[in-house]
């Protein structure tokens, strides 16, 4: 599976994603592993809510952090595709 | 930050854990002859109440656990396993199920998904009933198992298959991992038999030859590339063979701990047999006081502890020092190198013991009871 555009990505079933009090910071979590997402994946995972495509979220994130929306979008692909082939994002 | 005393510092030092293994029952319908539970087991009535064990989990998430293991033992024995998968599950903890899934039907997955349950892992013995059922000692425990598989895939859990790989069944193999991939399992952690406990006693029956594992290597290694982006394998060798010890536990009390079924906290499920430690129970204290000040936990943390050749090694803080419950079997010295690593004094004496035990080889199991 590779995410475009076009795609509305989901964390699967068996994903979590939270806030974690004890290391103050993001955790992802999936069988037998945990993943402490960088900030900029942290607002990507945010925006993930399995109804906005790839290209929304860009959207949503260009305007809320004044960046263009062309690198931000080749940022959400990157990541999104990154954790898809882990089995960590489905769309 | 000046006025902080040594002590306060090295405390300030040491990492939350990540993970809480909890053995909720030495309880158990199958009777694997490499039981990790020990030689002498807890008894029913020895075992923590609900209320207790909610406790136990909302004490482990506040420490910042961030995974929940439930184990045995077999877990599904304990009426109140969906509660506290639940408890767990709100707790934040992610949980995982570790099972044998003979016990697993429609109603009680149902029950688990509902309550949060995340991951499943499915213990398989063998890839067909014949060596399967022989191992675990129980007769249709093998169909019972796949057709839990099915009901852990259609809830949308994600499920790992557990092969437990020895010499009585390595050549079935190729078998397992097609198994896997046919159960629609996302992992299978293809692991050789670890030598304590029940393992250690059946050691003559479960150790591969050189050549087995070499071969067992190479399918591994095949299917790693022929089954990319279908299944994950993790794989664990038996490390009498190897020249560099496994980062066991990823270093004692660095990252996980295990609850008993009576409440006590070990740094690994084996850790019991090192007679000379003394293990804290939950009922005594809270974990946060066991995790950072218990006598055991300080016991090997970290890299203060190793003697040579593991002390200034550059390997010190990727293997910490292997194994202190094979350290003491093999050597007598729980605080010795790992006899896994080429450094150590008695790597070779392990590596013979090896080649002469799996050469001459058993066919006779003693299997787990409780005496």
């Amino acid at each position: 599976m590779i995410l475009t555009e076009a795609s509305v990505p989901r964390l699967p079933r068996h994903v979590r994603f939270r806030f974690d009090a004890a290391r103050n910071c993001h955790v992802l979590l999936a069988p037998e592993l945990v993943i402490m997402p960088d900030a900029i994946a942290v607002a990507i995972l945010e925006a993930v809510d399995g109804a906005a495509s790839v290209g929304g979220i860009a959207d949503i994130l260009a305007a809320r952090y004044e960046a263009p929306r062309d690198a931000v979008l080749a940022d959400c692909i990157e990541m999104l595709n990154d954790l898809a082939k882990k089995g960590m994002i489905a769309a | 930050m000046n006025d902080l005393a040594p002590a306060a510092v090295k405390r300030a030092a040491v990492a939350p854990p990540m993970a809480i293994m909890m053995e909720l029952t030495h309880r158990c319908p199958l009777k694997c002859p490499y039981c990790s539970n020990p030689l002498a087991m807890d008894r029913a009535r020895e075992e923590m109440d609900t209320a207790t064990w909610m406790r136990v989990i909302s004490e482990a998430a506040a420490l910042g656990a961030l995974q929940g293991h439930f184990s045995g033992g077999e877990p599904m024995v304990r009426d109140d396993l969906a509660q506290l998968v639940q408890h767990a599950h709100r707790e934040g903890l992610y949980t995982n199920l570790i099972t044998s899934a003979v016990l697993l039907d429609q109603q009680k997955m149902h029950a688990l998904a509902e309550a949060g349950l995340d991951h499943v892992q499915i213990s398989f013995q063998g890839a067909e009933s014949g060596i399967a059922d022989h191992v675990a000692g129980l007769r249709n425990a093998h169909v019972k198992k796949l057709a839990a598989a099915r009901l852990v895939r259609d809830a949308g859990l994600a499920l790992t298959v557990n092969a437990v790989m020895h010499r009585q069944n390595l050549h079935q193999l190729p078998a397992m991992l097609d198994l896997a991939v046919e159960a629609g399992a996302q992992r299978i952690e293809v692991a050789h038999v670890q030598y304590y406990g029940w393992a250690l006693k059946n050691r003559a029956a479960l150790i591969p030859t050189r050549a087995q594992l070499d071969e067992a290597t190479r399918i591994v290694d095949d299917a790693r590339k022929r089954l990319e982006g279908v299944l994950n394998i993790d794989y664990v060798v038996p490390d009498y063979y190897a020249s560099r010890p496994k980062s066991c536990m990823s270093g004692w009390a660095r990252r996980f701990f295990n609850v008993t079924p009576s409440g006590k906290v070990l740094p690994c499920h084996a850790a019991e047999t090192i007679g000379h430690l003394r293990f804290d129970t939950v009922q005594e204290k809270p974990l946060a006081e066991i995790w950072l000040h218990s006598e055991a936990f300080n016991a090997y943390r970290g890299t203060d502890w190793m003697p040579a050749p593991c002390k200034g090694c550059d390997r010190a803080e990727i293997d910490w020092g292997g194994c202190r419950c094979q350290a003491l079997a093999i050597t007598g010295d729980a605080g010795a190198t790992d006899p896994a690593c080429g450094l150590s004094p008695h790597h070779d004496m392990m590596l013979n013991l090896a080649v002469e035990e799996s050469a001459a080889g058993s066919e006779t199991f003693v299997y787990r009871m409780i005496s």
